[in-house]
């Protein structure tokens, strides 16, 4: 075991040494929490803005919950002639023009934009029907309640924080391992090692457990920072189960990296093939950007990649509100992923550069 | 005395290109023995199967009555390798670099210090170990290479790429290690270095050896003839040619060369014709023993 111990400390060296390492785990993914975190903090509220053409007595008639529910969907600016409000919708500056001829309520709106077109014809139509019914004395049969369902809608750092914490643990993971490989064959320090009374798991065992110490300080920095007042996240879920996640997913990773260590040849072509691997998958497995509005072959090829479940794992027990069990399955594919890649890393690898 | 190392009649082949062809010899313990040769003659190949980097294709070795080869953990702490490119681990100082090879070695802590001071990298333990020099890389390495006070030290090499100071500085390291009654075993291409450091050479072409011997020896049997040099001004070429025991002489720009086989004989006469201003006596070097076997007899 003391072959262990000094290479586990020669490795954490190597790891807060490494200034490119230490931008690429910690601080990259820590600027992007921090960066979506504080864009995204309040949700924005798209209201349509709406131009009255003159003086809309409808609007004035408005009982106040009324008037106030009308403010939070629509932007009333100030009021305008119709032509220069035509024009402001035809531009697309406005969502609408309206304007009131005697009881006829008239929505000018541009099939440009007809998600907007669609908002305004819905909205102002159900405040009519509603306004008729209160003048008719009619009391409503049926009335709609709206109840917001626990964090289905990931808005911010509820997003982001998963996301980036998968990311920093790939990185962290893959060149972790796929660096300590390369430029000890490359510096003949594997040779070394080799003539040295060192056992094998103890270089391994060093390397895992160090790998696996970095990922669990980075899942506490990022889910610290990421708590903070002014970011907000609020846990949701069996949290705890993102340590054994976590642990996973660095084992998937150490052993993408192994991989990596044993195909490239050199140090900088490890790297440049570990990046051209964890980068475009943190893309596609929904870690920088939501995959809700993806194409359906984009989630296929998302399924496809260990990242993916990693995030949506952590995703679920951090602030999807998910049991202990969501764990589970992304937790057995990651380990899996770890087994074959090994095997197949293992049976690559090589001493030696020659 | 025991042999340290036996090796016997080892073949190693990379492809078509059969790297070391049949090689045999044995080191003494205590001995310092030199594998001389030009790149690519299979110095290299035969050092990393003495010390288990490598599996010979045929024929064996033992290293302290053991084999090298599968990887052998009763030999390991009992040796010490110093390999071509020095391997050191990344971002760690010279006090680190050697503090882990202690600690691999589970050897105690002072032996840090002891080798900073052998190796003289003392004022240079807090540098990270890239930017260090040529020379101080070297002498670290072999200080990696000593901590475990191994009975066989493996040197690939040691002073390639120096400068005439440094090598000098690290020969001195080397002799040290001598006098504590190791078994060293080096390769090399350079000749005075092989004829300063080395009790025996084995010279290696081709992938096989060509002669083995103590450098002295070496020359000896080598026969090759002595170059005494005076001031032209002191010794005209006439006058030269006349001595007893000139086999020929040469005329450089400012001195005339004598060639010759019996040496005592010409200088005695050199002395009687008082022309002995800027005398110069060279005799062969290792040098001339390896041009005449890989140059003339085996490429010419």
């Amino acid at each position: 075991m003391r072959g262990f111990r000094a290479l586990a400390i020669v490795m954490v060296k190597a790891f807060y040494r490494d200034k490119m390492m230490l931008f690429f785990t910690v601080l990259f993914p820590l600027f992007f929490i921090v960066i979506f975190g504080v864009i995204f903090a309040n949700p924005v509220q798209s209201k349509q803005s709406v131009i009255p053409v003159g003086e809309i007595a409808f609007l004035n008639q408005m009982p106040d919950d009324a008037r106030a529910a009308f403010a939070q969907v629509f932007d009333l600016k100030p009021p305008q002639d119709l032509i220069a409000a035509l024009d402001a919708v035809r531009k697309g500056e406005v969502a609408a023009a309206l304007e009131q001829q005697g009881d006829e309520l008239i929505v000018h709106i541009s099939r440009a934009d007809q998600v907007a077109a669609a908002t305004v014809q819905g909205v102002l139509s159900s405040f009519v029907d509603t306004a008729n019914l209160s003048i008719a004395g009619v009391p409503p049969t049926f009335s709609l309640q709206i109840a917001q369902v626990e964090d289905q809608s990931l808005r911010g750092v509820q997003y982001v924080a998963p996301g980036m914490i998968s990311y920093g643990i790939t990185v962290g993971a893959t060149f972790g391992a796929a660096m300590t490989l390369l430029s000890w064959r490359q510096k003949k320090v594997l040779r070394r090692l080799r003539l040295a009374p060192v056992a094998t798991v103890s270089v391994v065992g060093a390397r895992v457990v160090v790998s696996v110490l970095v990922a669990l300080l980075q899942l506490a920095i990022f889910l610290g920072v990421s708590m903070l007042p002014f970011l907000g996240l609020q846990l949701h879920g069996a949290w705890y189960m993102a340590i054994p996640l976590t642990i996973a997913g660095t084992l998937a990773f150490l052993a993408v990296g192994l991989l990596v260590g044993a195909v490239a040849k050199t140090a900088e072509g490890g790297s440049g093939l570990a990046n051209l691997i964890t980068l475009p998958m943190g893309f596609l497995s929904g870690a920088f950007i939501p995959l809700t509005a993806a194409p359906g072959w984009l989630v296929v090829v998302s399924k496809l990649m260990p990242m993916g479940y990693l995030v949506s794992g952590l995703s679920d027990v951090l602030v999807r509100g998910q049991g202990p069990a969501a764990a589970l399955l992304p937790m057995g594919i990651l380990l899996a992923f770890a087994v074959v890649v090994t095997l197949i890393a293992t049976r690559l690898f090589k001493w030696d550069t020659a | 005395m025991n042999n340290a190392i036996e090796v016997r009649d080892v073949r190693k082949r990379y492809g078509d290109l059969e790297a070391v062809a049949g090689v045999s010899f044995e080191v003494a313990e205590g001995e310092v023995f030199g594998i001389l040769g030009p790149n690519g003659a299979g110095k290299t190949t035969t050092l990393e199967m003495i010390e288990g980097l490598r599996q010979a294709d045929s024929g064996s070795i033992s290293l302290l009555g053991m084999s090298p080869w599968p990887r052998n953990a009763a030999l390991l702490p009992r040796m010490g390798v110093q390999l071509q490119a020095s391997a050191f681990f990344e971002l760690l100082t010279a006090r680190e670099q050697l503090q882990t090879f202690v600690d691999l070695y589970g050897m105690p802590n002072s032996r840090v210090d002891e080798m900073l001071d052998l190796v003289g990298l003392q004022d240079k333990a807090k540098v990270p170990a890239e930017k260090l020099s040529g020379g101080q890389v070297q002498r670290l390495s072999i200080a990696c290479a000593l901590v475990n006070d191994p009975d066989i030290v493996f040197l690939d090499e040691p002073t390639a790429a120096l400068d005439p100071q440094a090598r000098r500085n690290l020969w001195s390291v080397l002799m040290a290690i001598n006098e504590r009654g190791k078994t060293v075993i080096l390769t090399t291409h350079h000749m005075d270095e092989a004829e300063t450091l080395c009790d025996r050479v084995a010279i290696m072409d081709g992938g096989r050896i060509l002669q083995l011997g103590p450098p002295a020896e070496l020359i000896r049997r080598l026969g090759a003839p002595v170059r005494i040099s005076v001031e032209r001004a002191a010794l005209t070429a006439e006058r030269a040619t006349e001595i007893e025991g000139a086999d020929s002489v040469e005329i450089e720009a400012t001195s005339t060369i004598i060639v010759t086989r019996t040496p005592a004989r010409v200088l005695s006469a050199l002395a009687q014709l008082d022309a002995l201003a800027g005398l110069q006596v060279r005799g062969a070097t290792l040098e001339d023993v390896f041009l005449e076997l890989t140059g003339r007899a085996y490429r010419a």
